[in-house]
């Protein structure tokens, strides 16, 4: 376990550049090192060719790269394809079956975490805990927007997790609930794209007065039929439809659930020059990640 | 996600039966190939019956109905992969446009995740 909150990279940043044969997983993991990121977060699905199936050869020659470039692995993403079949959807012991297969995977590569995709339902996860404990993986399920801290579904999955305690339960967390202003970046590529000036300062305008505050996170569903109304273009329902699914939550809420927070989805949007998160305040959420004991990665 | 990249560059070529290009996936991760919902093709306008198109892994053509129910092979991420299309009397030489569209079952969205892409190719003669 790292002794302390440390950064890393998930290779899902890399994803363009490995889609288009431009960088090799070795690759990617030389470019993390490169620029002092030393935690690696890694899709199989995505990066490793053959999965679940993978050569007992892939697994020497991932250990040979953390040895080669000083890297740790970190988090193992797993996704759950409950309709794999197109008639009929996976049954409980299907799932867990999948899950079980995610873990082995994450104990081979060396990973701490698994982040757990939402969907995954609670009772599947419960069902897996022994074996995560056994093979010494912690179980983090994603909390991403349009899903918050109170949401009910994930309340259902926190009140399984406290029957077990944090060790080998609980969540990661993507800072894309921290959306406190309108990502500037994605403002001016509407613009750029045919939204008009005016109905984007109306949508920027809109959601940064509704984030922000304490209480429930804002519910923005509202806009699009106000610009519609407003006779606004296909790419101003655009702006509209980006601030409904955006959202804002407070980050006080996260300190209830600090022990169960594994691991941490560190997203941005635009990263200025002066190392600021124009839309999420990181300055806000990182002290109570720290104050809270947090021990994982930071994985941007 | 990756629409602009679905139809790879210079892949347009004759067949016996037809024509074939090349393809990418559209999503962020492979799948198992029983997610594959389908191929849509138009050739300069013309819609192409699904039931002619083949998807074309690692040499071995599938029917949709093939895909359906192969819950092992996978098209992993980038992995480039062929639609066989047949086209009576063929394509001519010269440039075609080809609109291509991929239909993926992705068990977190509620819809299919649908890519699509259009781009002008060189059928050389």
């Amino acid at each position: 376990m790292t002794v302390k909150a440390a950064r890393g990279v998930t290779l899902y940043s890399f994803q363009q550049a490995y889609y288009l044969r431009e960088m090799s997983l070795e690759d990617c993991i030389a470019a993390c090192a490169g620029m002092g990121a030393y935690g690696i977060e890694t899709l199989a699905e995505q990066m490793m060719p053959g999965f679940p199936d993978l050569p007992e050869s892939f697994y020497g020659q991932w250990q040979g790269w953390m040895e080669r470039y000083g890297t740790r692995p970190t988090a193992h993403d797993m996704f759950l394809d409950i309709r794999r079949w197109k008639d009929r959807s996976l049954t409980h012991e299907e799932m867990v079956a999948s899950v079980r297969r995610d873990i082995d995977h994450a104990a081979r590569l060396g990973c701490e975490v698994i982040r757990v995709i939402v969907i995954t339902p609670p009772e599947v996860i419960e069902d897996c805990i022994p074996y995560a404990a056994e093979r010494r993986v912690k179980l983090a399920l994603e909390i991403h927007a349009p899903r918050h801290f109170d949401d009910e579904w994930i309340q259902r999955h926190y009140a399984t997790y406290r029957k077990y305690g944090p060790e080998w339960v609980g969540f990661t967390l993507d800072m894309g609930i921290f959306v406190e202003r309108f990502p500037r970046v994605i403002a001016e590529r509407l613009v750029r794209d045919g939204a008009s000036e005016q109905m984007v300062r109306f949508v920027v305008e809109s959601y940064d007065a509704a984030a922000g505050g304490s209480g429930a996170p804002p519910d923005l569903r509202w806009l699009r039929a106000e610009v519609e109304g407003r006779g606004g273009n296909a790419q101003d329902l655009r702006a509209a439809d980006f601030a409904a699914r955006m959202l804002w939550s407070d980050p006080a809420r996260l300190r209830d659930f600090m022990p169960y927070i594994h691991h941490v989805h560190a997203k941005f949007y635009e990263m200025t020059d002066e190392c600021v998160e124009y839309s999420i305040p990181y300055e806000r959420v990182v002290p109570i990640l720290l104050e809270g004991g947090f021990r994982g990665y930071l994985s941007s | 996600m990756f629409d602009r990249y679905m139809i790879v560059e210079d892949s347009l070529r004759s067949t016996d039966q037809g024509f074939a290009f090349d393809i990418r996936i559209t999503y962020y991760r492979g799948v198992a190939l029983s997610l594959i919902e389908g191929f849509e093709v138009t050739v300069d306008g013309q819609p192409v019956p699904r039931d002619t198109i083949r998807f074309v892994l690692r040499g071995v053509a599938y029917t949709q109905a093939e895909l359906d129910h192969d819950t092992d092979g996978r098209w992993e991420f980038g992995e480039i992969a062929t639609l066989v299309v047949e086209w009576p009397g063929g394509l001519s030489s010269g440039v075609h446009t080809i609109e291509a569209a991929q239909q993926l079952r992705i068990s977190y969205l509620p819809g299919p995740l649908r890519g699509q892409d259009t781009k002008t190719l060189l059928l050389a003669g």
